[in-house]
């Protein structure tokens, strides 16, 4: 019978692999070609023509796109470790960080209403999130929430004293170099949610004997977090981390729609996801479009690769 | 309680190994696939532009030789103008002259979106307005050769008056704003101008002079306004400084020749020091040191400055022909007020060389039809009857814009029909600059501080001058900035 096993094996591999092979391997094959290219994304197919390596010389004298390497750097090392620590902390809280009578083990008092409440920003598309937020970092006369709030308190008086007339108020958006660590903040922002679910699923397969077991022992909350949580997601935990690596790594719509195609004043808020579009749409130029999304593609499996050793850790397997 | 185990790197491999197996057992069809969707379409039909038909030479009926039993397939950008103005105005037309053609309209927001997968397949529809965000880039369509060339068009006979070719009927200036490598291959239909616009209402109730035909008689003016206790001027407020730059400029220009732009355009050293646009900054400092411009505004957005004039706070507003459509809502709440076109005063009536009626205008909103259409005789078909008096007049008066076109037509909209008025006025004295659309981070921030703080009479015309010059010199010496001459 063994003989029989690959056909029927492949009968049911087949169609999705197909489907694979057209929607996933195609395009990258063809962005792949397409980055040894002219083609100017108007162009006929017919007409495209091999120019070999052109558009990666080009990749190397431009300027701009080191702006985008290192806001995509910058993503990559800050909104991770921060969204990873704030949903540790929280999902701990929730589910193994109260004390309450009757139960050695439980979550701090509303949790319930908080785990609903840090669900709220997944419910919002990008779209959403990224207008949302161009009205926290507005200035206060355009209805921005972060001012009007700072200048109620007296921050704008303070700085009016600094500064001098007129000048009583901090435009984000006016000053390059806070532009992408607004954005980190708004990834940061509507990732928590999301991994505080992850990382309370996870605890919740913790079992409580254990927790029983540290507290008796007298180990502190802390300690039970570090030397006990931590270790017992871990798995969780790097499985995320690459996943926010690989989010850091975009950031595409959060720019365009808060920073504009340009990556905002001076283009000091670019990503490379930005960047692809720009070169593809706004310069009409989808060969080098495809360089630089080759380059994104290289990146992106490359620090996938690497977190993946970095974070290798002997695995815990509870008996 | 605890067992360490081995890491799971047997499974990972045999996992890995797999995943290489089944993509090499891919690759090669995903190749093929790639070949597929990107070499389908080009090759299998013929240059349709180059079709077989050859326009009947002479038919005045059917000068572009239109198959009257075809399809033509149209793509209108829904935008501010919607595509109302081509179901109701321009297909009609073509309609009526033929029953049996298939009109097959389209409307996208997206243009590029719908469109550009279909040029680069070789499968274009035969009439595209090129407009909106998603607007494709027509140099590039033009270097890619995926466009039609217009001359056919412009030559062909009119369709009100087979006398009269199609592109005697087009503003001067339009043919060549849509000309690419030295062809047509673009048609702007849309005008828009640029000047001053006043209160009539208020004008009329008070018997002020509503065109002044120097700057001393304007200057005479808003002393009479201001005593009368209203503001005689505002401009578009922190968000838009720059606007005053269209008088300033228009005034150098009616003074000394459009030519006076050339060195500007070209950022040439020295060319914002050249003497009849220091006398233009001059006259506009002017309003600054009289105080002629409504206190506050500079720290207003130029909606609420414009609606502030709408609402009869202020007399005069530099602003181009969309300004009615813009205050559309303040203008609805007041049935009484109209504004209208008045043209920049002169400097020096005696030693002008352009008339007083002499505008800034640029034709816009782009239309053209590709290479590889099918029926790209019916596009252009389309296109001579949008150039049609009837086309024309139902387009204006539909979408509250201009055309680029020269008819004599009926306007509804007050302020449309004085721009009209002084866009006849005009005839060929029409000029533009192109420095603000060649390097827009000169106009703005760049020249628009410089001027705000000549409006706040923060510096004097020289001090003026000399900040426009440094402005120019940074674009100038900026090597990341692709020049343009003219």
């Amino acid at each position: 019978m063994r003989h029989r096993k690959y056909p029927f094996v492949l009968a049911f591999l087949a169609p999705g692999l197909l489907v694979y092979g057209i929607f996933m391997l195609s395009p990258y094959a063809q962005a792949i070609w397409f980055s040894f290219t002219d083609w100017s994304g108007l162009g006929r197919a017919t007409d495209i023509e091999f120019i070999g390596f052109g558009n990666y010389l080009r990749l190397l004298d431009d300027e701009q796109l080191r702006v985008a390497l290192r806001n995509n750097f910058i993503l990559l090392i800050v909104v991770p470790v921060v969204t990873l620590l704030i949903a540790l902390f929280l999902a701990s809280m929730l589910n193994v960080g109260g004390r309450r009578r009757g139960a050695a083990v439980t979550g701090v008092r509303g949790s319930a209403v908080y785990k609903v409440v840090y669900f709220f920003p997944l419910v919002l598309s990008t779209a959403i999130v990224a207008v949302l937020f161009n009205y926290v970092f507005a200035p206060a006369r355009a209805g921005g929430v972060l001012n009007t709030i700072s200048n109620a308190i007296g921050v704008d008086w303070v700085l009016e004293r600094i500064r001098g007339e007129g000048r009583g108020e901090i435009l984000w958006f006016g000053e390059p170099a806070f532009l992408i660590w607004i954005i980190a903040v708004v990834m940061i922002w509507s990732f928590v949610g999301f991994f505080v679910v992850v990382f309370s699923a996870a605890m919740q397969s913790i079992p409580r004997d254990i927790y029983e077991a540290a507290l008796l022992d007298g180990s502190s909350r802390f300690n039970t977090f570090r030397r006990l949580t931590v270790p017992l997601v871990w798995d969780t935990v790097k499985v995320s981390w690459v996943y926010l690596a690989i989010q850091a790594m975009d950031a595409f719509a959060l720019v365009h729609i808060i920073l504009g195609v340009n990556g905002g004043p001076d283009g000091q808020g670019d990503v490379l996801g930005v960047a692809v579009y720009r070169a593809a749409f706004a310069e009409s130029n989808a060969a080098y479009a495809a360089t630089i999304g080759v380059l994104l593609l290289l990146l992106t499996m490359a620090i996938t690769l690497m977190f993946m050793r970095a974070l290798r850790r002997e695995r815990v397997e509870l008996a | 309680m605890f067992k360490s185990t081995e890491r799971p790197s047997t499974s990972r491999r045999t996992f890995l190994q797999r995943m290489a197996i089944s993509g090499l057992a891919v690759g090669p069809g995903g190749g093929l696939l790639a070949a597929c969707a990107t070499g389908g379409g080009g090759d299998e039909e013929p240059d349709a532009a180059q079709g077989t038909e050859t326009p009947a030479e002479g038919d005045p009926d059917n000068p572009l030789g239109v198959d009257a039993e075809g399809e033509v397939e149209i793509w209108i950008f829904n935008g501010g103008f919607t595509d109302k103005y081509a179901t109701d105005v321009h297909e009609p037309i073509l309609q009526a002259k033929y029953p049996n053609l298939t009109i097959n309209h389209n409307a996208a927001v997206d243009i590029g979106a719908e469109l550009q997968a279909r040029f680069v397949a070789g499968d274009p529809p035969d009439f595209v307005n090129n407009s909106g965000d998603g607007q494709m880039d027509t140099a590039q369509l033009v270097a890619d050769e995926q466009l039609a060339d217009l001359t056919p068009l412009l030559d062909a006979p009119s369709w009100d008056d087979p006398n009269v070719k199609v592109r005697d009927l087009l503003v001067p200036g339009t043919v060549e704003l849509g000309t690419f490598s030295g062809k047509p291959y673009q048609l702007n239909y849309a005008f828009t101008l640029f000047g001053l616009w006043y209160n009539k209402t208020l004008f009329d109730e008070n018997g002020w002079n509503t065109q002044p035909r120097t700057w001393d008689e304007m200057l005479e003016l808003c002393a009479e306004i201001q005593e009368f206790g209203l503001a005689p001027w505002v401009y578009q407020g922190e968000t838009a400084p720059r606007y005053m730059n269209w008088p300033l400029l228009s005034m150098a220009i009616k003074q000394a020749g459009p030519d006076i732009m050339v060195p500007v355009d070209n950022l040439e050293e020295g060319a914002w020091k050249q003497e009849p646009i220091l006398q233009a900054a001059e006259a506009i400092y002017r309003l600054a040191e009289n105080g002629y411009f409504m206190p506050g505004i500079e720290g207003m957005d130029f909606r609420d400055v414009q609606a502030l004039w709408a609402q009869g706070e202020a007399a005069i507003v530099p602003s181009g022909s969309w300004l009615e459509n813009e205050e559309a809502d303040v203008i609805a709440e007041d049935p009484a007020f109209e504004l209208a076109y008045m043209f920049e005063p002169l400097l020096d009536e005696s030693t002008a060389v352009l008339p007083l009626e002499a505008l800034r205008a640029t034709a816009g909103e782009p239309y053209f039809i590709p290479a590889d259409a099918k029926h790209p005789q019916a596009g252009m078909e389309y296109m001579r009857a949008m150039i049609s008096k009837e086309g024309a007049e139902g387009f204006s008066n539909e979408v509250s814009s201009l055309t680029a076109t020269t008819f004599d037509i009926e306007i509804r909209n007050p302020g449309l029909a004085s721009a009209n008025e002084a866009k006849n006025a005009a005839g060929e004295n029409t000029y533009n600059w192109f420095y603000p659309s060649w390097y827009p981070t000169m106009e703005n921030p760049g020249i628009d501080q410089v001027t705000r703080k000549l409006l706040l009479a923060e510096v004097n015309p020289e001090q003026w001058a000399d900040e426009c010059e440094a402005v120019a010199k940074s674009i100038r010496e900026d090597d990341s900035i692709p020049k343009q001459t003219r």
